[in-house]
């Protein structure tokens, strides 16, 4: 069964709980290793079918985390997955180690992308390795839309050892305020979420499904059961929305309410069997096992591959 | 959530000055406390506003609005029969037990005071606006004492507290207003507004410094002690003077 979850950052559960058990599996805010303020306002501003958002990945740091949060979280009593960020391989790392003995984390989603911080100074496969030596929980790259070859990036974050890819994360955008005509966002730019996302979302997950059989969580501007089955169709296997929320949140028992009922109407069995049914026979996504749809059967063999110099 | 988000149908939009009283009809959605936030939004707009409750007679909720962007244009280009999706009650109101509270208002900064007197008790109000045409409003607020700039709303206000120490102001209005008031009262009550696309805590965008660091103003507020937003000494002669 595909399963619905949240864009990481996109849902406080502890705040939200009710909202948050309308999900399949909760996806944490970034933590990263010291606390995080966030960026100063103007944060958001909405941006015809779509919003800026520039937060700024604040957060409490992993030690307050794992000490306060996570209990919180797991009294919430939705499936965990943690999303975890940083500046270089080594902060990654420490995140994952931290995360490492509490049975309750489910994933690890290593967020490589996020618009608003500066950008990691390693790459995508060395942070997915240093994350891989440090914890046995399956790992999900969350990678950019921006990357000039992000398939190429896709197939070096599954031979450094993640199990599975989120896709994608933000598009850099910005607005001027119509009055001053200064940058509405404090920030000048901003991650350009929502439905202006979605065609964007769309051909990363299905780029990176022709060649890489790991699960893919499809993210950009999900809000109907139709947006959910065109990313299952691209070579998704699960489906998160983000923005929706904001504005619904009951957005996620909706999208799936009105993706099995698309899929019924089609005369599937489940939403999974129009995992990539979008490509061409050959496609990687075609040859995964449909029944797993995410969740790796056992835990892969710790990766070999080193930290790119 | 005790909130409830329902698509509700426009009774009416009534011109006040240059503001638009848009009321709907309730539905389930229970009027909560005065100063809580509402998040409205009618097709084609993308992201929700927040609205704090202005009138909340039998059977409606009334949002008194400022057609200052796309968003709020919106809200009030709605007409009779119309349909639009309201969330709420979200966040914390006003107190209801504030020793001798006295309402302060700046501009479409009174739009939950209306409200928020017919619970008290229609206590004393004092209102600031920019031109008597938007002076208009006035009349939703009982017992309501009226300044026009260049007056601004913090001298009355500051005149009154020398005199009478004990009032609390509970305050809504623009940023410098309310700064302007904690610094003479920071135990006043003051409700704040911030970009806001949830209402609920989970967009992180209505961020702003309430007790020194950057926190969600829909989880924390909208409504705060002064002092938290804006902590200092009271300058209450310097003002008054």
């Amino acid at each position: 069964m595909s399963r619905v979850l949240n864009a990481s950052g996109c849902l406080d559960a502890i705040v939200a709980p009710d909202v948050a058990r309308t999900l399949d599996v909760f996806v944490s805010k970034t933590v990263t290793p010291a606390p995080r303020e966030g960026n100063a306002p103007v944060r958001i501003a909405e941006v015809g079918p779509g919003m800026l958002n520039s937060i700024g990945l604040a957060n409490p740091g992993i030690e307050t985390f794992v000490r306060e949060t996570l209990p919180a979280l797991e009294g919430v009593g939705v499936p965990l997955w943690v999303s975890v960020g940083g500046f270089d391989a080594a902060d990654y790392a420490l995140c994952c180690e931290a995360l490492e003995p509490f049975a309750s984390v489910e994933t690890i989603e290593l967020n490589v992308s996020c618009p608003n911080v500066t950008a990691p100074v390693d790459a995508a496969s060395a942070i997915v390795a240093a994350a891989r030596r440090a914890t046995a929980k399956p790992l999900y790259a969350k990678l950019s839309p921006t990357l000039p070859d992000l398939p190429s990036v896709a197939l070096a974050a599954a031979d450094a050892g993640a199990d599975g890819l989120t896709l994608t994360n933000a598009l850099r955008g910005m607005a001027i305020d119509r009055a001053t005509l200064r940058p509405t966002i404090a920030t000048v730019t901003a991650g350009l979420t929502g439905p202006a996302l979605r065609p964007v979302a769309l051909a990363a997950v299905y780029s990176c499904a022709r060649v890489t059989e790991l699960p893919i969580v499809g993210v950009g501007g999900i809000e109907s059961g139709e947006g959910a089955l065109a990313f299952l169709a691209a070579g998704a296997s699960d489906v998160a929305v983000g923005t929706a929320l904001f504005s619904d949140p009951d957005a996620a028992t909706r999208v799936r309410a009105e993706l099995e009922a698309l899929c019924r109407g089609r005369g599937f069995a489940t939403p999974a069997e129009a995992i990539g049914l979008a490509h061409e026979p050959d496609a990687a996504c075609l040859r995964r096992p449909r029944a797993s749809s995410g969740a790796p059967q056992s835990l892969p063999e710790l990766a070999t591959t080193q930290r790119a110099s | 959530m005790s909130a409830r988000r329902e698509t509700l149908t426009v009774a009416g939009i009534d011109r006040v000055g240059p503001y638009s009283l848009l009321r709907v009809a309730r539905g389930g959605i229970d009027p909560g406390d005065p100063g809580q936030l509402f998040m409205l939004r009618a097709d084609p707009m993308f992201l929700p506003r927040p609205m704090s409750l202005c009138t909340a007679p039998s059977g409606e909720l009334g949002f008194l609005i400022d057609a200052i962007g796309p968003g709020t244009t919106r809200l009030t280009s709605l007409a009779r029969g119309d349909s639009l999706s309201v969330f709420g009650p979200l966040g914390h109101g006003f107190p209801s037990d504030a020793r001798e509270p006295l309402l302060v208002g700046g501009g479409i900064g009174i739009a939950p005071l209306p409200y928020l007197s017919e619970r008290l008790g229609n206590p004393p109000a004092l209102l600031g606006f920019r031109s008597d045409e938007h002076a208009v409003a006035a009349g939703l607020v009982p017992n309501a004492e009226v300044v026009v700039e260049p007056v601004r709303v913090t001298e009355p206000l500051a005149r009154k507290l020398q005199r009478a120490p004990s009032i609390t102001p509970l305050a809504c209005g623009p940023a410098p207003m309310l700064e302007a008031v904690a610094a003479i009262a920071p135990d006043a009550w003051l409700a704040h507004e911030a970009p806001m696309a949830c209402g609920y805590g989970a967009c992180f965008g209505c961020a702003v410094e309430i007790d020194g660091v950057l926190k969600r103003l829909c989880v924390e507020g909208p409504t705060l002690r002064a002092d938290r937003l804006w902590p200092g000494e009271r300058v209450l002669a310097e003002v008054a003077a």
